[in-house]
């Protein structure tokens, strides 16, 4: 059986838009039956990405791809990349501007949550060319 | 009673006119119009009443008791929402529209909003008791609860443990008319007044617990002409029947139940579409620190109910001067608690949006329906009698629709067939 890949561009333009792939992601998952506590996981950890490339990486492109045994997400961008991955990776640090935080953001829980409700994380980063984030979530 | 009663709005074939409109507005997709006129699809359909609300040939109707439901019981009591005082005009006094039920021919009243007070005192406690598992949602509206349970299934563990109002109002209200006539059960009408008709659904099918309490439902705007020549004659009297003070009246508009809860960091949210981009955020856990959830499917609360007569913002303004000299609440647990007064049982998922009978032909399904949207125009006119083209490929995909019921493809396959016959 093939496996089912859905694509998406993340547009960093419009701020308020963030949130609608992994909106979709989470819709067709419910409806193909993913059992509702891996639909969650898929939803908060993609959730966390999506907002991370808007507001560290000008956008990107996802891809999910839906397999009989996991759910793979593929967050590309072509941003700064992550300095320090260790520190990234620590509840509450952030790099947010004041400006992000102001709306909520960039409390620093970005990448722990994406590992925390991820079953598998992978990250490859290099500064100055971009950052590809790796999840899979098994079903 | 009907048998598997599932729906309490429901199609007039002879008024469709098998128009686009109600398709389009329905929250959960569960209109399509087929061969001209309008099908509700009883799994999906959440009672929530929009259709009603839009059909411009009023062809959707709400399922409710007729008023001559009275006349079954040796003994009936009225149960008025608390949205029923905010029909009336210049209403100073809740006694009026009590005493003037009697007249009507009721035997007795109990408030909703008596119980509605209870409910708050129970879920102040039950929060207090359970914080851990924090926020709550309100289970008081019935089409807010289908749609979690269809719709939201990591919400269900978050659902408020305590029961409706209107069903602890009507084990009392038994109670008290037993105790008070010697009369059995069944010769007590307990009867609802209500503002929509997702009340009678769950009454007719209830979620969380075995049985309703009440006995038939009746509407708001069939009582309301009912009692208004009566008004004045009741204004003479001076016998009081009120047993509910701000809390219990402030429950008939959106975010009266969670005032009454005295905390701070509560949300209210009202109309079902509002209602649908609460529930997901929440479960996508973009809402935090929050306590309490209060959700309401029509716009205003329960003042916004189809089967209400007032404007159900003007209602909203005329509940709020009529509580004004109100005590903040009459009716408290006290000593004893009343009998239902959680649900019975955990809400169980029901998974009917599921384009397949497991996993595996869910995704197989998907994908199917990935390739036909590639196919269809994307304009979701509506025109195939689906609300989107999304919708119309998940019903080609269950086998209930064709692709070329799509107006533009089917145009486009003609026009191919006539430029092959040409070409012959």
């Amino acid at each position: 059986m093939s496996n089912l890949v859905l694509k998406y561009t993340v547009d960093a333009e419009d701020f308020t838009r963030a949130g609608e792939a992994s909106s979709d992601v989470k819709g067709k998952l419910k409806r193909m039956g993913v059992p509702p506590d891996a639909v969650r996981k898929v939803a908060i950890a993609m959730y966390e990405g999506e907002i991370n490339m808007v507001i560290h990486a000008d956008g990107g492109e996802i891809t999910v791809e839906i397999t009989p045994s996991q759910i793979i997400m593929i967050l590309a961008d072509k941003g700064p990349g992550i300095k320090d991955i260790d520190k990234a990776m620590q509840a509450g640090w952030s790099t947010a501007s004041e400006n992000v935080r102001a709306l909520g953001f960039g409390a620093g829980m970005g990448l722990p949550n994406m590992k925390k409700y991820s079953d598998e994380m992978k990250i490859d980063t290099v500064i100055g060319v971009g950052t590809t984030v790796t999840m899979k979530v098994n079903i | 009673m009907e048998e598997n009663f599932t729906n309490s709005v429901r199609l007039d074939p002879d008024l469709c006119m098998g128009c686009i409109n109600c398709i389009k507005r329905c929250p959960t997709q569960a209109i399509r119009v087929r061969n001209g006129k309008a099908h509700i699809i009883k799994d999906f359909c959440i009672d929530c009443g929009e259709c009603i609300r839009v059909c411009p040939h009023h062809a959707k109707k709400a399922y409710y008791d007729s008023l001559d439901v009275i006349d079954r019981y040796k003994y009936k009591v009225a149960l008025p929402a608390p949205s029923f005082y905010a029909q009336f005009n210049n209403l100073d006094d809740t006694n009026i529209v009590l005493r003037a039920l009697k007249l009507m021919g009721f035997d007795d009243v109990y408030e909703v909003s008596a119980a509605a007070e209870l409910v708050s005192e129970l879920t102040r406690d039950y929060i207090e008791k359970h914080r851990e598992n924090a926020p709550f949602i309100s289970t008081a509206c019935p089409s807010v609860v289908r749609l979690i349970q269809v719709r939201f299934p990591n919400l269900l563990e978050h659902m408020l443990r305590v029961n409706a109002p209107v069903e602890i109002a009507a084990s009392e209200a038994k109670r008290i008319a037993m105790e008070k006539t010697g009369l059995p059960a069944e010769d007590i009408g307990v009867i609802f007044i209500s503002p929509c008709p997702a009340k009678v659904t769950s009454v007719k099918s209830p979620l969380g617990y075995d049985k309703s309490a009440i006995d038939a439902v009746i509407a708001i705007k069939e009582v309301y002409p009912k009692i208004l020549p009566l008004m004045l004659r009741s204004m003479n009297d001076s016998t009081e029947l009120s047993h509910s003070g701000k809390i219990g009246i402030s429950w008939g508009a959106s975010g009266g139940e969670a005032s009454g809860l005295l905390l701070d960091n509560y949300l209210a949210a009202d109309g079902i579409e509002n209602v649908i981009k609460v529930l997901e955020d929440l479960e996508d856990q973009k809402i935090s620190h929050l306590e309490f959830i209060e959700l309401n499917a029509c716009a205003g609360g329960c003042v916004g109910g189809v089967l209400q007569v007032e404007n159900p913002y003007v209602a909203k303004a005329k509940l709020k001067q009529l509580r004004k000299y109100m005590p903040v609440a009459k009716s408290h647990i006290g000593q004893f608690m009343p009998c239902n007064a959680y649900i019975e049982h955990e809400i169980e998922y029901k998974p009917v949006f599921n384009l397949g009978e497991n996993f595996a032909d869910g995704l197989k399904k998907m994908e199917q329906v990935e390739e036909i949207c590639k196919r269809l125009p994307g304009l979701d006119c509506g025109s195939c009698g689906a609300p989107t083209c999304k919708a119309l490929a998940e019903d080609v995909v269950r086998g209930v629709a064709h692709e070329k019921d799509c107006v533009h493809l089917l145009r486009e396959y003609i026009h191919k067939m006539a430029n092959d016959l040409g070409d012959i």
